[in-house]
């Protein structure tokens, strides 16, 4: 079947069978391969992407399930002439990424976590980001990073 | 002023743009026309007779391109493994094949049966549907101690039993041990398990095989640590492909914490099936197989003795292990319950007779790794653990026992081989006291007995040894690689810099680090300089990275290498400015003579290396690149002092974790922001491993913990911020950076203090226990204390 | 996953025409269905997306009092709408799995599942509440049959439920360490007519009624009514997580902290 939606701004189009996760649609069809796939019981959060605004794991729901949606994925967080949004900006300046994979998944459902809380506390953070694991940084500097996107005094949450 | 550039900064990583967009490229990004995907059938039983692999029906299914069974591999090499121990009798260990594809045994859940090739994916895994299989169970060895009593089931039929080898170290120290425990003043035995963990970096492993028919060239795209180990294992020992005629490539990669140091069957497999079918062959790992076929970690059974005199000075230790190798021996696995773990028992410590045994064993489960720490963990968890029940035996602090039997005076010669070339564990201590406000642990014990709540306080030290290691010392004992590590440095006409490195990058930062270190050794800016890894088609042989080699060797021989191009640079500048070499000294970028105005910049120099026009032709070669291959002396001992305080809730036996701290000596640091984000990643595996994590095998060897719905991992909820520290600095002795290594201290460093915490919050509560296995799950801690109660 | 075909309703009429299919699946929100899909666990020829249903998404008021909240309405949305009508139900939402999971996972898809370790079952049976379904009305203590097993008969779908609003209620889970379901979960919900507990998580039968509690409850609703209580340990669940002695202590901790919280 043929399904249709608008990602990161601009419509899309592709064939995908009934069985087709978004998530492949996204990698394999439109060749955005900033989504990643980090596990199969829906656990992870590598694939979070936005539907309609929402926060969603993109490895747990069918691009026919999108169909007419807007979807945000990682490729569409950045400026158009590549400025690195506020998000994003902080997860460098506060060291919130190691390797790299979780960190599309875990910027989108830091952004979902800021548009609906625009200034969690530490305790907020760590709660909204319960469905996203993180193997590197021990979770210290994507809090921080969350927390110094929210505007929030850093040094006085946490010293290193 | 923190420095802003050079050696010391804590620049921002220039590796994050890529992976902040979604514009990084790991290998299950990479898509090659025409590939196949490949699934790989693999056993349901832990042990069992493979009667018969029926494949003609699967062969006719829609899609299907072939399929591949063990008897394809008949003429084809095993998987090697790439370290040999020698046992405490002078023999050579057991070392069984390990086929690419079962033949005639599956030996664990989850070994590869068959390999089936078709156009997609889901094709592929229908056809494995139709594959006819005769497996004859049998019994499954799951435990060790039973693995190695006569009777047992034999997971090698041809080796007539389950021991790997039994090993002693030093084996000419156990009688004066033995002597020594007999006489002393006071004996405190511990037992434990160091629990079996799974890597489980969040990029699952993928293999791409490439064959290019008119050159005969194959192309491995892989998710490993070490791209050129590969090529030398795959190429040499496996497919019988020579180095020049295989490159691998590994571009991004998402952690691997030591999982993807080793070479596995299905990079093998799409290499080989990628030359058999002419066509590229893709395999992505799901998280449910990595489970099952990524090497695991730990898995420890142990008993240590510390023996004390009156005084509490420690006289002796011993020890025995059973270590779990799996089913197969994985690449490096003979070397982790041994020489990364029998040399690091004296830990912190003046004690003067260390005997250690390893009996390594073979079971139907998947084999068993090196993962972050290797080896060390375990010394530092049995030994930290045991001097913290030392303590509660004697009654005396843990903390002024540690301090009362530190090693003072370095370099210091172990009882256990090494030696320690320089250290200040006082300094650490005290550095942790003031982080960790041990001061203030009384009012927080009480507010949370206020609360219903038990506090505990833990404290334990560690050493590593980094920067693996001498060459000349691991053949001796048994590593059939040596462990240098090379770099190249190309400097352009322009003044631009390209450095080539075996050491691979997948998370640490190399590409923001390694510029650091050349800008201040060139005085240029860390912008001109970029680092290549990953591909063995463009750079020297390399060695990779594990064991927080990275700087210390790798960053060593770029060290050198910038030292050669340096060399050579101020010859040309001498030239330029018809001055001696010798005269020449760099300030503000830019090559001077001493005591004159006269220099030239970096870039005239550059481009009189390839535009050799006014250039000393006769004396020198054009050109400006230099390659250094750095084999260290002596590894690296990183050592520090760790705390942690944790909350427990007796009623139901929840441990939070609220306060942890970590004081390292990691030498010289280059960027301590990369060096903290290390830290704090090491510590939440070491508290993973404390209270979450766990592979659990049932009696059958089917794995209980096979996703993340049984396996826990370490979630944000799980952990608090970190204090961490490594202002005390004792640079390393003998490399020329002064650096120790800094990966694996946090995994090394953590478990003791949270497990020390956890007794001390139950026996304030008065329940009595002196020891407790991880990980501390609530029920297992509701339990111990339902024991300790009746 | 096996190949099927996919169809999106946007009515019920439809959903339920197509449930009419030879092997037709219903898909809710899909966390717990496409993960066991991807196992190859299930091989619907035909699954039937209700996410696309509008009349089966959202929270009201009845006439009764009660709070009724449409079969495919998210978790998301039931912690957000709920929370001015049933605080501990919205608050029982919020706690489920994730955010991204809970922009999908739906009440309707929960009750149906009836995984013995989900949140929503201990509410429904708790709060004694009636599911709704395009062809009848089902009392919470007839719904549940065991786990992962119902009432509902072949291509039924939960078109709603209604929760009658108790007069104090509060939901406390011990999480299973790995796949933060509920390792056990209690229900505490106090009504005119009195006090129903209900445990999800502990039982080999799936969300139960702990009746001792609730008489005990129902006389003082006051932790200290049941102090030292726990349900018999026969019949709980003994895993990797922890012995049926385990949760059935658990059960009495969570049943005197959510008398606490409510």
């Amino acid at each position: 079947m043929k399904v249709t939606m608008t990602v990161n701004g601009a419509t899309c189009s592709g064939e995908v069978e009934g069985r087709t996760l978004l998530v492949s649609f996204l990698r394999d069809t439109l060749n955005l391969t900033g989504t990643h796939v980090g596990c199969d019981t829906s656990q992870c959060g590598a694939c979070v992407v936005h539907v309609n605004g929402q926060a969603v794991k993109a490895c747990t729901m069918f691009a026919a399930e999108a169909q007419g949606a807007t979807v945000a994925t990682i490729e569409g967080m950045a400026d158009a002439d590549g400025t690195l949004s506020p998000l994003q900006q902080a997860f460098q300046d506060h060291h919130g990424l190691q390797c790299g994979f979780c960190t599309p998944g875990m910027v989108m459902s830091a952004a979902a976590l800021l548009a609906e809380n625009p200034k969690p506390t530490e305790h907020e953070v760590r709660h909204y980001l319960e469905g996203n694991i993180c193997r590197c940084t021990g979770y210290h500097n994507i809090v921080k990073a969350v927390l110094a996107a929210s505007g929030q005094d850093i040094p006085a949450v946490a010293a290193e | 002023m923190p420095k802003d550039h050079g050696i010391g900064a804590s620049i921002k990583r220039r590796e994050d743009v890529r992976f902040l967009t979604g514009t990084g490229n790991y290998t299950d990004d990479i898509n090659i026309r025409g590939q196949a995907h490949v699934y790989f059938l693999r056993s349901d039983v832990a042990h069992g007779r493979l009667n018969k692999v029926d494949t003609t029906a699967a062969s006719a299914m829609p899609g299907v391109i072939r399929i591949f069974t063990g008897t394809d591999f008949a003429g084809v090499g095993g998987l090697p493994c790439g370290w040999q121990v020698t046992d405490r009798f002078g023999v050579a260990m057991k070392e069984p094949g390990h086929p690419v594809l079962a033949q005639g045994k599956v030996r664990h859940v989850g070994d590869p049966i068959a390999a089936i090739v078709a156009d997609t994916l889901e094709q592929a895994r229908d056809a494995a549907e139709a594959i006819e299989l005769d497996i004859e169970e049998l019994p499954a060895v799951v435990d060790m101690k039973a693995a190695i009593k006569d009777g047992s089931a034999l997971v090698h039929d041809e080796i007539g039993s389950n021991l790997c080898y039994d090993w002693g170290f030093v084996e000419d120290n156990k009688a004066a041990v033995d002597e020594a425990i007999k006489g002393a003043a006071h004996v405190t035995t511990l037992e434990l398990v160091n629990n079996r963990l799974i890597a489980n970096p969040m990029e699952p492993r993928v293999a791409v095989g490439d064959y290019h028919r008119a050159t005969d060239e194959s192309t491995l795209y892989t998710t490993s640590q070490n791209p050129h180990v590969i090529r030398l294992l795959m190429g040499a020992f496996v497919l019988g492909i020579p180095e020049h005629k295989l490159r691998v490539v590994s571009p991004d990669v998402g952690g691997g914490f030591g999982t993807k140091i080793f070479h596995y069957a299905e990079e093998a497999f799409c290499t080989f099936a990628a030359r058999k079918l002419n066509r590229p062959v893709k395999w992505t790992s799901s998280r449910s197989e990595a489970f099952m076929s990524d090497a695991h970690g730990r898995d420890h059974v142990t008993k240590i003795e510390l023996a004390l005199d009156a005084d509490h000075n420690f006289v002796a230790v011993r020890t025995e292990t059973y270590a779990n190798m799996g089913a197969y021996l994985s690449t490096f696995a003979p070397s982790v319950p041994t020489w990364l773990h029998g040399t690091l028992m004296a830990g912190n410590y003046k004690t003067p007779h260390i005997y250690v045994n390893v009996k390594a064993v073979f079971t139907n489960t998947v084999p068993v790794d090196a993962y972050r720490g290797a080896g060390r963990p375990e010394a530092t968890y049995q030994l930290e653990r045991v001097i913290d029940k030392a303590a509660r035996e004697l009654g005396v602090d843990p903390i002024a026992l540690r301090r009362q039997n530190f090693v003072r005076e370095f370099p210091y010669q172990t009882p256990v081989a090494v030696v320690y070339d320089t250290g200040d564990y006082d300094a650490t201590m005290d550095k942790l006291i003031e982080m960790a406000d041990l001061a203030g642990f009384p009012a927080r014990r009480a507010a949370s007995e206020a609360k219903g709540l038990l506090r505990g306080l833990g404290v334990n030290c560690y050493i590593e040894a980094c920067g693996i290691a001498p060459s000349n010392l691991v053949g001796q004992l048994g590593a059939r690689a040596g462990l240098y590590e090379s770099a190249t440095v190309r400097v352009n006409a322009t003044g631009g810099i390209v450095v080539m490195t075996g050491s691979h990058s997948h998370g640490q930062g190399h590409e923001t680090a390694f510029p650091q270190v050349i800008a201040e050794m060139l005085g240029v800016d860390e912008s001109m300089v970029e680092i290549v890894h990953g591909d063995t088609a463009r750079g020297p042989m390399g060695m990779g990275t594990y064991g927080s080699r990275s700087l210390a060797v790798g960053g060593s021989a770029m060290v050198r290498a910038t030292e050669k191009v340096l060399n050579k640079a101020k010859k040309i500048a001498a030239h330029l400015m018809e001055a001696s070499d010798s005269d020449i000294e760099i300030k503000d970028g830019r090559f001077h003579v001493a005591g004159t105005d006269k220099s030239v910049a970096w870039g005239d120099i550059t481009l009189a290396a390839y535009v050799p026009h006014n250039y000393p032709l006769e004396d020198l070669e054009p050109g400006l690149e230099e390659t250094a291959f750095y084999d260290p002396s002596n590894f690296t001992y990183p050592a520090g002092a760790y705390a942690c305080e944790v909350e427990l809730d007796p009623d139901t036996g929840r441990v939070t974790i609220e306060r942890f701290a970590a004081a390292d000596d990691f030498g010289n640091i280059i960027n301590p922001m990369i060096v903290s984000g290390q830290v704090h990643g090491g510590i939440a595996q070491g508290i993973g491993q404390a209270l979450l994590e766990g592979a659990v095998y049932d009696d059958n060897g089917q794995l209980l913990t096979g996703s993340y719905m049984d396996y826990a991992m370490p979630r944000a909820t799980d952990l608090p911020f970190y204090s961490v520290d490594h202002s005390c600095v004792t640079p390393c002795t003998h490399n020329p950076l002064g650096v120790k290594g800094c990966g694996e201290a946090g995994a090394i460093g953590s478990p003791p203090s949270v497990i020390n915490a956890v007794l001390d919050a139950m026996n304030s509560g008065g329940i009595k226990i002196d020891h407790i296995d991880m990980p501390v799950s609530p029920a297992r801690v509701w339990a111990a204390i339902q024991t300790a109660k009746a | 996953m096996y190949a099927f075909d996919f169809v999106r309703p946007t009515t019920l009429a439809d959903a339920v025409a197509a449930m009419a299919h030879d092997e037709a699946q219903a898909l809710a929100g899909g966390q717990t269905l496409i993960p066991s899909l991807k196992a190859r666990l299930a091989s619907p020829a035909t699954l039937v997306s209700l996410t696309g249903i509008s009349e089966m998404v959202g929270v009201c008021r009845a006439d009764d009092g009660a709070v009724c909240i449409g079969g495919a309405t998210t978790h998301a949305q039931v912690a957000r709408d709920a929370a001015a009508h049933y605080p501990a139900l919205a608050k029982l939402a919020l706690g489920i799995g994730d955010p991204a999971v809970r922009n999908r996972g739906t009440i309707g898809g929960s009750v149906a599942n009836n995984d013995p370790a989900a949140c929503y079952p201990s509410a429904v049976l708790g709060s004694g509440a009636v599911i709704v379904t395009n062809t009848r009305r089902i009392d919470a203590d007839d719904y549940f049959q065991g786990m992962f097993t119902t009432a509902l008969e072949s291509g039924e779908i939960i078109t709603e439920v209604r929760f009658p609003v108790p007069m104090q209620a509060a939901y406390i889970k011990f999480e299973q360490p790995a796949s933060r379901f509920a390792l056990t979960g209690v229900y505490v919900a106090r009504y005119a007519d009195g006090v129903r507990v209900a445990v999800t998580g502990a039982a080999e039968q799936g969300v139960f009624r702990w009746f001792e509690a609730e008489d005990a409850l129902s006389a003082n609703f006051n932790a200290s009514a049941i102090a030292g209580m726990a349900p018999d340990a026969d019949g709980m669940i003994t895993d990797l997580h922890g012995t049926a002695a385990y949760r059935a202590h658990l059960v009495g901790v969570l049943t005197r902290r959510a008398v606490q919280a409510a």
